[in-house]
């Protein structure tokens, strides 16, 4: 057989025959536009028109850019520059580049402490967002918004250690008892809070003169800033009411149900604007001129509600989303109401409506530019109003509003990568 | 009895609303600041500037109050307000004055229970078109289609005179100002109509302004003026006398520059009174002698305030009109200091 075979066969192959190129057609960059990009007739003619979309706007806006004016005092020093090119005016943006950042009345010497503020807020984030870091972190977090209120308040150092101390007096008293009996460690931790604010509170000056950082009232927050304060405020305030409204409408206690259903209905009924103008015009009718609450304390508290009573139903659709059985499981381990949802239910339920709560948050982030109605100077408010209307740069829009919405989307943009990255490192389920 | 509390804690509420705004005067002395509204941005009347200081045609009649009443021009605290917050901040206590290029209106003075103390800018609506439209009087303006902000005077005045002249229109809603603005300057509507002053300060933004040309006619009347609250009549002299005493003093020739001077005393008696050199006003008024001298001294005149930010050589350039002296054919008039 074997010599048969070496004299009637013309040729063995001696080796791999070297492999060939793939067809042009079929490989690299024109494989890749034939199979995604002219697949079929309707698809190249798509792709056509798309590219003579992108072709026309880059045509337009890559000059506008490239050749725009970065260093005049006013439009019209700006349009004789440009001397009728076609061009942005970007020097709108470096001229008032402090006032759309912080507003203009924020004292220009003392712009360190918000930009200190939001690095520490970068730390304080971090243990909270990225839970593989040491717990330890969460220290810092707990002081932050006390050394945060110091910073961009400024006033007498006191008033945010008084409130702190509060803070602490109803941390302790909640960790004392909270654990065999969570009402009363929930409310004693109130009492001893507001027990150790009335004793400590007349430590607190009157006079904020002299003090190590120059006051700043809330009505001189402005620009970029608010928008930042506002955002981060409610929304941290936001979830864990929210959390607890979720609860309190699956509570098989009528009054606590009652309460959490009318209050999230009622929120949800009216829109965000009107309740900003109720914080912002109706209450100093109630109030005598000089006993009103905070202006800035009061649009906080309006958001953060509106975006409680959201953040509640994307709860409980993750509460919902849980089978029975693990509010039975969790019932059979012993374990009383608070264990059961601490360490059973909420971390799947809360893992399920990431999506939920994050568009929320982003939604709520850009609902801070409706401050401007209220003739709060945020971002937009600064633009709309204040720069807009000085005589030098009456006529820009496209320039500011958009670095507002660049400034925006970086922000947004950011959240939402965080919240996919969450998800990726919370997925559990083997899928 | 619910209801008894209820009402009681309203009536309370409104007793003490009440009892904080009885002497705005002395509230005004008390807190050593004058809490004026202003708008939250326009052109020449009210703007921060690249330093966050306030300047503008009605931010000058606030702090010329505040010179008046405290001595000190720089004791203002500006509280910016929208079109729609204005009326409620006045109204509940939040500001003292409002100088927010209001019309006054009847229903305004008598309804909403305000006192308009006088006019400090005397407006009305006018029409702007390109130059090359070719047009010279509103009244060829048949079959135009017109850029109108809704929901304001403006756009029920339009259709008023267009309905006496029997021509017909088609109107562009627009929401803002600055939407009129672009739309305007894309040309999606042949006309811009707006107050005159707004018009000439939108015609500043255009890139070349000598393309537009802002027809003659005037079509309504838009008497804007600083208001304070019904029923504060002390306060409400001397905000309206300090708007009379910057225009008297243009009348007597008194500027910043040379009030200083003839507050020593002129030969001219009115300028004596006026300048508390002669007599005690400011005394009769609830304020120091030299009140009025210390408005002038800072902002000037009316006719310096108004040169200084919206005058013909700022770059709204608007020209006196209606609101020249009366001896020059306009109408500014101010009661004798006497």
């Amino acid at each position: 057989m074997s010599d048969q075979s070496t004299n009637s066969i013309a040729f063995v192959a001696s080796g791999d025959i070297p492999q060939s190129p793939p067809p042009a057609l079929e490989a690299g960059a024109v494989k890749w536009m034939r199979e995604n990009l002219f697949s079929s007739i309707p698809n190249s003619i798509l792709t056509l028109v798309a590219l003579a979309l992108i072709y026309k706007i880059g045509m337009n806006t890559i000059p506008w850019i490239a050749n725009g004016v970065w260093n005049t005092k006013s439009l019209a020093e700006c349009r004789d520059v440009l001397d009728g090119t076609v061009a942005g005016c970007f020097s709108v943006l470096t001229e008032r580049w402090n006032q759309l950042l912080y507003g203009f009345k924020y004292p220009s010497d003392q712009y360190w402490r918000p930009n200190l503020a939001l690095v520490l807020m970068l730390f304080a984030a971090a243990p909270v967002l990225f839970f593989d870091l040491p717990r330890k972190l969460l220290t810092f977090t707990a002081v932050y918004p006390f050394l945060a209120f110091w910073l961009i308040w400024g006033g007498p150092v006191i008033t945010p250690i008084v409130a702190l101390l509060g803070c602490a007096a109803a941390a302790w008293v909640f960790n004392k008892y909270g654990k065999a009996n969570f009402a009363l460690g929930f409310f004693g931790g109130i009492v001893a809070a507001l027990i150790v604010w009335k004793i400590t509170g007349f430590a607190i000056p009157e006079s904020t003169d002299g003090t190590w950082l120059q006051a700043v009232a809330s009505r001189d927050l402005g620009g970029f800033m608010l928008n930042l304060m506002l955002g981060v405020t409610c929304v941290s305030l936001s979830v864990p009411l929210g959390i607890a409204l979720a609860l309190g409408r699956q509570s098989s206690m009528p009054l606590i149900k009652g309460i959490c259903v009318v209050f999230i209905e009622f929120i949800r009924g009216v829109p965000l604007i009107t309740l900003l103008f109720v914080a912002s015009v109706m209450l100093s009718y109630f109030f005598p001129p000089d006993a009103t609450v905070d202006l800035f304390l009061r649009v906080v508290i309006m958001i953060t509600m509106f975006s409680a009573a959201y953040i509640a139903e994307v709860i409980r659709g993750g509460l919902a989303a849980l089978p029975k059985g693990q509010y039975e499981a969790a019932d059979s381990l012993g374990l009383d109401y608070a264990q059961a949802m601490r360490l059973i239910i909420l971390p799947q339920a809360l893992k399920i409506s990431i999506p939920g709560i994050v568009n929320v948050a982003v939604g709520l982030f850009k609902d801070t530019t409706l401050v401007s109605v209220i003739s709060m100077f945020d971002l937009v408010g600064m633009i709309r109003g204040p720069i807009l209307a000085a005589t030098e740069w009456n006529g820009v829009y496209w320039e500011l509003l958009g670095f507002a919405a660049v400034l925006f989307f970086i922000v947004c943009y950011g959240i939402s990568q965080y919240s996919q990255w969450l998800e990726r490192r919370l997925a559990t389920d083997h899928r | 009895m619910k209801n008894s509390v209820f009402f009681g804690a309203m009536a309370f509420a409104g007793l003490a609303a009440g009892a904080a705004s009885a002497g705005t005067l002395d509230d005004v002395k008390a807190r050593g600041e004058l809490n004026c509204g202003v708008a939250t941005g326009l052109v020449g009347f009210a703007a921060p500037n690249a330093e966050g200081e306030w300047e503008g045609f009605d931010v000058s009649i606030c702090r010329a109050v505040a010179a008046a009443v405290l001595g000190d021009a720089t004791k203002v605290q500006f509280v910016p307000t929208t079109g729609k917050t204005r009326f409620t901040a006045l109204a509940s206590g939040e500001i003292d004055m409002l100088a927010r290029n209001t019309t006054w209106t009847f229903s305004r003075d008598v309804d909403l229970k305000f006192d308009f103390i006088g006019v400090n800018y005397y407006d009305g609506q006018g029409f702007m078109v390109p130059k090359e439209l070719g047009v010279s009087s509103a009244k060829e303006l048949d079959g135009a289609t017109v850029c109108v902000q809704t929901g304001t005077t403006t756009e029920l005045n339009l259709a008023d005179f267009f309905r006496i002249n029997g021509i017909s229109y088609e109107p562009v809603p627009v929401e803002t100002n600055a939407e009129s603005q672009q739309q305007y300057a894309a040309g999606t509507c042949d006309v811009l109509t707006t107050d005159a002053s707004g018009l000439a300060a939108s015609r500043t933004v255009f890139a070349d302004p000598t393309a537009h040309v802002i027809l003659p006619e005037i079509i309504s009347k838009e008497p804007l003026g600083p208001l304070v609250r019904h029923g504060d009549n002390e306060w409400g002299d001397v905000v309206r006398w300090t708007l009379n005493a910057l225009v008297a003093a243009e009348e007597l020739g008194v500027t910043s520059a040379n009030a200083e001077e003839m507050a020593a005393g002129t030969s001219n008696p009115e300028i004596n009174r006026l300048l508390g050199s002669d007599g005690s006003l400011g005394a009769m008024l609830g304020v120091s002698d030299d009140w009025a001298k210390n408005a002038i001294l800072a902002v000037g005149n009316y006719g310096e305030v108004f040169e200084a930010n919206i005058g013909e050589e700022t770059q709204i350039g608007l020209s006196r009109g209606l609101n020249a002296q009366w001896t020059d054919g306009g109408l500014m008039y101010s009661p004798p200091f006497r």
